[in-house]
């Protein structure tokens, strides 16, 4: 087997250290070495966005990101972001409007969105979801149900940040 | 009641917190094995030598296994025996498997597979449809043919005649979890199998032939897929039986899951299709007889091929009576991927065919192609149905004779199909009415004509499509389910049946039927992975038949241990069992209230079984395939979409404008998970005829083997409007609680995109020219077939 290199970064706010074979994608990493499993693979070459994960507040694809790539980075994944509870609302919003079926898409799908709802500036509007995950697919919804979700969680978003200025 | 309630998937609470567990999720021991097969490179060759030492020597690898190494069955065949797990003496498709290999790791091991040296002796290759017909290859002894009337001399004398062909492309399932097994040993040689199957009672069957133990030393567990659309009906075998063979050999836990590429390269898909037409019409382009020819390219081996096509052939009148009709149905045996089930399983491809003729004979008439439809459409039921209240229009006595001219039961109106079933509840009438008033289909179509006449290089095209779709497995003896309730002393309940969860919903839904029989909340319903050694000998989740079925076997299951439950204080109270009231969690006898709990905790102590199985049949079906006659359909499912496009002339390129769609579940067991099941059916089917495009080379190697060539609908891609309802009948057959099968009938609401750019291309051209586009109606098409309307070949 290659040799490995030495790592360490940060996953869903814990430090962690290992040695990984250069060519071990980081969803590889995440889910065989460390157990997270509730990031999924769908077609391992950057297409599918089932793995997005976060690395350093940026979406980006687990199929396509080398773990040893994220050695000092800080990476966190839908175990962490539930933990955290920070997309609680955009979670409970999916499961309301039955914005999954067979859910293999969703943990991909919630970074995703994550992503669009944490930009800042005004609430978007439907095309600019539909937009910003169509890099995710979903082979079972047709969508409908996951532009519902973002957006309600969008205007709901804004609406708090109304009330409160 | 728990029923008709739009709660959420059950599993949701996990997904968003990807807790779910699939397949190559679940935890395993240290020492399990990761599996992946050698391909074969060439598309039909004998083996002449396989030099596997490069494999063997490779890092990590523990196993290799050949055809020879297999000790058993060497068959992972869903029906004729004809599929090898590895192959033997000769490979049959490019991606074929030929050899096992079991390695520390999944990269290691398909690092490996891709060692082996082999070499072959070529043979030719039969790889389209063309290719088949010459060489007359095909399954079965020649084309099934079902015929009614005399349809020669119906078109010979019709005042119209239109004649034409389309083809006809497959369809990669594209779930988004790809095949996945995992096998662990047992004591005494037994296995135990997790497998991500629509089909765990195969897996089992497979698994045990392969090990050469009974049935019983071999137990299979689904909780989940990730996606199953039919592609894991038949196509999950070979991976189990892989995982099963390799941990008896090595004595060692094993998994495999398919890299997306090899899953492309190696499984099966939606058969293509050509289907040749021709048929004689009246001046108001009423259908007087009408012939098909349909070529499917079926792969290599039989698989499900052979139900497929029937289903295509039982779907080529779709909602329309045809008084002399002839069917051929030719299933080719061509050197490609094995082609298998497909949500719609054949009809889908079988209704694209008369939405052809419909659609070609509006324009040769010059009409609009919803009046066509309409006056082709079956009868509504002569008093009206349960589902169909509207009293039915006269027909016009010259009709009569027509019937009686095609050999018809005059009674039975223009209600039979062309296999002499009566279409006894036909509601499209109404369905159709309303949809086309909801949506402003004429309004928006004289609009389009306006856009399109002002508009030279954007134009637009609208269609409004209906479906009729037959629910029952048509290989009668499956439509049949078991299940197993137990309610436990805490009054806790766990149900079970032999019904799969893709992500349909198929357990919420037959959650709320359990919880319905008890009167208490769906939440106190515990829904547990299929477990072959939990209900045995179940049928596929397929055929649309998974709520219809398992819903019936677990009410019976509930309704026992309920009738033991009012017995006993029925006794107590000294009143009628009838009349003890199971709501709301209470349960009230005699002018006794209780709670749920105390009466189980009274059943027990009392020792009273709170257990049962529950058992179910489809009733009334008589089928007999050769003929093509019978009653193979216990219901029709209906549905209709108007679609609007807009194309763009100088690339091709179009969007989806808006989508509404008026859908039949029957009485809806959730209208929140049925609805979902219509949006992405329509999705999927106007995907299937728009931008999955699948190529072979000339060498057979599939050239669109992952998303970066093959292109399934992504969010841009969907509908800027789309509006989904519920038709708000019930069904007239007493299913369970009177809803309707919803997996397959919306993915033929996608027919509609299809026909609206069939519509926005013939407004390119001055009406001579048939836009005739085949299917998938990629870009490209839509630019040929624009330039044939302005003359341009």
């Amino acid at each position: 087997m290659s040799a490995t290199l030495p790592i360490t970064l940060t996953v869903n706010g814990e430090s962690v250290s290992a040695d990984v074979a250069p060519r071990v994608p980081l969803v590889d990493f995440l889910r065989e070495t460390l157990g997270l499993t509730g990031t999924h693979l769908g077609c391992a070459h950057g297409v599918c966005g089932a793995c997005t994960v976060r690395v350093d507040g940026a979406a980006v694809r687990g199929c396509l990101m080398l773990a040893v790539q994220a050695d000092g980075a800080t990476v966190e994944t839908v175990e962490g972001v539930s933990d955290s509870g920070e997309i609680a609302d955009l979670q409970d919003a999916f499961h309301r409007h039955n914005a999954l079926q067979c859910g293999f898409c969703t943990a991909g799908m919630l970074m995703t969105a994550a992503e669009l709802l944490d930009a800042g500036g005004p609430p978007p509007e439907r095309a600019e979801i539909r937009e910003h995950i169509s890099g995710n697919y979903c082979r079972c919804t047709g969508y409908q149900s996951i532009v519902d979700a973002v957006e309600e969680v969008a205007q709901a978003r804004a609406a708090d940040k109304g009330g409160q200025a | 009641m728990s029923v008709q309630k739009p709660l959420p998937h059950d599993a949701a609470a996990l997904h968003v917190t990807g807790q779910a567990r699939y397949v190559d999720d679940i935890p395993v021991p240290a020492n399990t094995l990761n599996l992946a097969f050698g391909l074969s490179e060439r598309a039909h060759a004998e083996i002449t030598g396989m030099d596997l030492s490069a494999v063997r020597a490779a890092p990590g690898v523990v196993a290799v296994l050949t055809a020879a190494d297999l000790p058993h069955a060497n068959d992972v065949s869903p029906s004729a025996h004809d599929e090898p797990l590895l192959a033997d003496g000769a490979v049959h498709y490019l991606g074929q498997p030929l050899y096992l290999v079991a390695a520390e790791g999944h990269l290691a091991a398909r690092k490996a597979a891709r060692l082996g040296r082999v070499r072959y002796e070529d043979r030719p290759a039969v790889l389209s449809i063309d290719d088949a017909i010459a060489a007359n290859s095909r399954f079965e002894e020649g084309p099934r043919i079902w015929a009614r009337g005399d349809p020669e001399a119906a078109i010979g004398g019709a005042a119209h005649r239109i004649e034409g062909a389309i083809e006809i492309g497959g369809q990669e399932h594209f779930y988004l979890e790809g095949q996945a097994a995992l096998a662990l040993p047992q004591e005494g040689g037994d296995m135990v199998v997790h497998s991500s199957s629509q089909h765990p009672t195969e897996i089992q069957h497979k698994v045990a032939d392969a090990l050469g133990v009974p049935m019983h030393s071999v137990r299979v567990e689904v909780r989940r897929m990730g996606g199953g659309f039919g592609g894991k009906e038949s196509q999950g075998n070979a991976l189990a039986v892989a995982c099963a063979v390799a941990a008896a050999a090595t004595g060692r836990p094993c998994r495999m899951r398919y890299d997306r590429d090899d899953d492309f390269t190696i499984t099966g898909k939606r058969h293509d299709f050509r289907i040749h037409y021709r048929a004689g019409v009246d001046a108001e382009g009423r259908i007087e007889g009408i012939d098909f020819v349909q070529y499917a390219r079926c792969g290599w081996a039989q698989d499900l091929s052979l139900p497929v096509a029937d289903r295509a052939m039982l779907h080529a009148d779709n909602a329309y009576f045809l008084p002399n009709v002839r069917i051929e149905n030719h299933r080719l045996r061509t050197n490609t991927q094995s082609a298998t089930a497909f949500r719609g399983f054949g009809g889908p491809q079988g209704m694209v065919g008369i939405e052809r003729v419909m659609d070609e004979i509006a324009y040769r008439l010059g009409r609009d192609p919803l009046e066509v439809r309409r006056v082709n459409f079956y009868d509504p039921p002569p008093g009206g149905g349960l589902s169909a209240p509207r009293a039915p229009a006269a027909r016009p006595p010259e009709d009569i004779s027509a019937k009686v001219k095609a050999g018809e039961d005059v009674s039975a109106g223009r209600r039979r199909t062309p296999y002499g079933m009566e279409v006894e509840d036909f509601i499209l009438h109404e369905m159709v009415d309303r949809l086309a008033r909801t949506a402003d289909y004429a309004g928006r179509r004289a609009r389009v004509a306006e856009w399109n006449a002002a508009n030279a290089v954007l134009k637009r095209g609208i269609a409004l499509t209906p479906v009729k779709f037959g629910i029952s497995f048509t290989l009668t003896h499956l439509n049949q389910a078991g299940a197993l309730v137990h309610v436990y002393q805490d009054g806790s309940i766990h149900m079970n049946h032999g019904g799969t969860e893709m992500g349909q919903g198929l357990f919420q839904k037959v959650a709320q039927v359990a919880a319905d029989a008890f009167g208490v909340e769906a939440a106190r319903v515990k829904i547990t992975a299929t477990d072959t050694g939990k209900v045995p000998n179940t049928s596929a989740t397929a055929a649309s038949s998974g709520s219809d079925l398992n819903g019936m076997a677990v009410r019976a299951a509930c309704d026992t241990i309920r009738d033991r439950l009012a017995g006993m204080l029925a006794e107590m109270h000294q009143c009628d069992p009838a009349d003890v009231v199971f709501e709301a969690g209470r349960v009230r006898a005699g002018g006794a209230d209780y709670s749920f709990e105390d009466v189980i905790a009274r059943a027990y102590t009392s020792r009273i079984s709170l257990s049962s199985t529950g058992y179910y049949r489809t009733p009334d079906l008589t089928w007999d395939r050769i003929r093509g006659e019978g009653r193979p359909f216990y219901y029709f499912a209906y549905g209709a979409a108007v679609t609007e496009v807009v194309i763009d002339v100088l690339t091709g390129e179009y969007r989806i404008l808006r989508t509404d769609i008026l859908h039949d579940a029957g009485r809806s067991l959730n209208p929140a998970i049925d609805i979902g099941q219509i949006e992405g059916g329509f999705v999927q089917g106007a995907g299937w005829l728009t931008t999955e495009e699948l190529v072979w080379d000339g060498s057979g190697r599939l050239r669109t083997h992952a998303p970066s060539t093959y292109k399934i609908p992504a969010c841009s891609d969907r509908p800027r409007l789309f509006n989904v309802d519920l038709w708000d009948g019930e069904n007239f057959k007493p299913t369970i609680h009177r809803s309707k099968a919803v997996g397959e009938p919306p993915l033929m609401l996608g027919i509609s995109a299809l026909m609206a750019l069939s519509d926005a291309v013939a407004a390119c051209g001055d009406g001579s020219v048939y836009p005739a586009l085949d299917a998938p109606a990629t870009p490209e098409r839509v630019l040929a077939a624009v330039g044939r309307q302005r003359g341009r070949a």
